[in-house]
């Protein structure tokens, strides 16, 4: 073999090109989340220029820029703007890193991050929780009442995640198939019984409860948003070290174990990282559709299917898609708000369609 | 050094694939199974991999269970190179490759996985492929592509000095016949380095060929093993595969050649013949 490798190795040395790139896409994407975050944040009822949010931030830190601002434009970017562009930030990035993760772990690029039960066993408990809210709100204090929605949700969300979970177990091993269609037929059961609920509902309760399905980042506040980044954070944090076991479980389940990764594992804390990250953006923003679908997709195009540009990449795109969304959501029919899931799947459905028409030798 | 099985059975569905079969392979080998269709050589071999646990029996390592090496440890000793490798996602060859370096990587690749990953490769004829996409390449450029990533995968001898282990399922499925010879030209290779070559294969010649040591399977048992010259007569192929065969020394390296000897066609009929046929047709 040494000869043999001797002679090969004077044969060719292997081009630079071939190494794994993305690096400039994840920098112009880091950029670019930037700026939107900067430039959503000034646009609204009240307008406030780049220059002079920079200078309110500078000047919360404690630093004299000498751009002027108003007392209320302080208090409009402070209170209401920013908390609000952050969380969008926050679940936008959330959603597509835990989309990339469910592509990768059931190996089909059309995976969601819902797949595993997260998002119907939420939207159950947060119908339950609208339907029974009378009867809570006599039993539980004010300061509960406020976000017993987003705690159902987050419960249900778990719950449903952890049964799918336990279907798909069997002698110690989790098996992807076996989860893929335990999520399914969860989805459709907790689909059915919260028709059954809805039948059920008053007019109000039906329109909180359609609204709350469509997503929404009304809700955002320091409080709020502090509460999602403590549960989703870590979470997207610790997704991270999964590429390298992502790419590989790509190759199928045996091959990813010869190559020492342990699959039950991976898929396991995917599992966990994902309900965290769904879980606790569907408890304060309800249900965000298309960008765990889409955004990862556009990456792969981008910059191939390896997780190590997938990841990041899709977690700024996905940052800067639900900024710019919530954007077009709050400020077109101003002063009334559309749905955020309206705007994410109407941009996004025809936006997919053309890539998956136009990259026909992808599919095929 | 050994890999051995040790009066494994496997059932899987109900089905008994694998009877108590007992195998030693010996690093610094290539080890041939052989058998029809369903006689358990895939079993066999994913048993020695370790994807299927036997009810009965059990896999040893250098004198160990299997189960007692970690995943890890057992990467970076042996790769396994399955019958088929279906992946929908558009990695580049060389990608598909340098995944076989990742037992061995900490952070990310260093340049010597890159030059192993490019090494191996050009070993199995693949570097010109480098940065086609997976999916568009043809049966046979995906096989010598899933080589070059298993070659990769144990490149180098383990620091402990312990011997290397290859594991093929048909790896010469969907090749041409130069390249079926060149593909078990590199096992040898790999063996004569002192890596255990085990390889499941269908076509007979190419296993007297390039294997040391041959089992044939049937029906979940192990017929005939030893050197090709012995394990492989007319009687055994026969018994295994209900076809007649004759055996002879090899004109070039001596090893045995089966030539099949399959019943008489039937007579193709004249063109006359199958117009009367039809016209006047036999009476049932």
């Amino acid at each position: 073999m040494k000869a043999l490798m001797a002679m090969v190795s004077v044969l060719k040395t292997p081009p630079q090109a071939l190494r794994v790139a993305g690096w400039p896409l994840i920098g112009g994407l880091a950029g670019a989340l930037l700026v939107t975050l900067l430039f959503a944040s000034g646009i609204g009822a009240i307008s406030i220029s780049p220059m002079a949010c920079v200078a309110i931030l500078a000047d919360r830190l404690g630093v004299e820029l000498g751009v002027p601002f108003t007392e209320q434009q302080r208090a409009v970017l402070l209170t209401i703007r920013l908390p609000r562009v952050l969380l969008g930030a926050l679940i936008g990035a959330g959603l597509a890193l835990a989309g990339a993760t469910m592509q990768g772990v059931f190996r089909n690029p059309l995976a969601d991050p819902g797949l595993i039960g997260v998002s119907s066993g939420a939207a159950l408990a947060a119908v339950l929780c609208i339907r029974a809210n009378g009867w809570l709100l006599g039993k539980s204090g004010e300061a509960l009442a406020a976000y017993q929605l987003p705690i159902a949700a987050f419960l249900g969300g778990s719950l449903a995640a952890y049964v799918a979970y336990r279907l798909a177990r069997r002698e110690g091993t989790l098996s992807v198939g076996r989860l893929l269609l335990a999520g399914i037929a969860l989805a459709m059961l907790t689909e059915a019984l919260r028709g059954a609920l809805i039948f059920a509902a008053s007019d109000d309760q039906l329109r909180s409860v359609t609204f709350w399905s469509l997503g929404s980042l009304g809700a955002a506040s320091w409080l709020n948003l502090s509460i999602v980044a403590a549960l989703a954070l870590p979470a997207m944090a610790w997704l991270w070290r999964l590429a390298r076991p992502l790419d590989a479980l790509l190759l199928g389940e045996a091959e990813a174990r010869h190559l020492g990764f342990d699959v039950t594992t991976i898929t396991r804390g995917a599992m966990l990282a994902a309900t965290l990250i769904v879980g606790s953006s569907v408890a304060f923003a309800g249900i965000v559709g298309f960008i765990g679908l889409v955004v990862p997709h556009l990456i792969r195009l981008a910059a191939g299917p390896s997780h190590r540009t997938l990841l990041p990449g899709a977690a700024l795109l996905g940052a800067c898609l639900a900024v710019l969304a919530d954007l077009l959501a709050r400020t077109v029919v101003s002063p009334a708000e559309m749905p955020l899931g309206v705007v994410t799947a109407s941009l996004g459905a025809p936006c997919f369609l053309w890539l998956v028409l136009r990259e026909r030798g992808f599919w095929s | 050094m050994m890999l051995e099985a040790r009066q494994i059975s496997v059932i899987l569905g109900g089905r008994r694939l694998l009877d108590d079969v007992t195998l030693t392979v010996a690093a610094g080998e290539v080890t041939a199974l052989l058998g029809p269709n369903g006689a358990g050589k895939s079993t066999l071999l994913k048993a020695l991999a370790g994807d299927l646990k036997p009810a009965q029996g059990a896999v040893y390592l250098d004198g160990r269970p299997l189960e007692a090496w970690s995943l890890i440890e057992r990467a970076r000793r042996r790769a396994a190179l399955p019958q088929d490798s279906p992946l929908a996602f558009p990695f580049t060859a060389f990608e598909v490759v340098l995944l076989g370096r990742a037992p061995h990587v900490a952070l990310r690749e260093t340049p010597q996985d890159i030059a192993i990953a490019w090494q191996a490769m050009q070993q199995t004829g693949v570097e010109h492929l480098a940065l086609q996409r997976y999916p568009s390449l043809s049966g046979g450029e995906r096989q010598r592509v899933q080589l070059a990533r298993a070659l990769a995968q144990i490149w180098e001898a383990p620091p402990d000095g312990a011997a290397r282990w290859l594991l093929l399922d048909e790896p010469t499925a969907s090749l041409d016949l130069g390249r079926q010879y060149e593909t078990m030209a590199v096992a040898r290779q790999l063996a004569q380095d002192g890596v255990g070559v085990v390889v499941a294969l269908h076509d007979l010649n190419l296993a007297a060929y390039a294997a040391d040591y041959v089992a044939v399977l049937d029906r979940g048992r192990i017929a005939a093993e030893g050197r090709p010259e012995d394990a492989l007569t007319p009687e055994r192929i026969r018994s295994a595969f209900g076809l007649e065969v004759a055996v002879t020394p090899h004109p070039r390296h001596g090893r045995p050649c089966v030539i099949p000897l399959p019943p008489p066609m039937p007579r193709a009929r004249s063109r006359l013949e199958r117009r009367l046929r039809l016209a006047y047709p036999p009476a049932p």
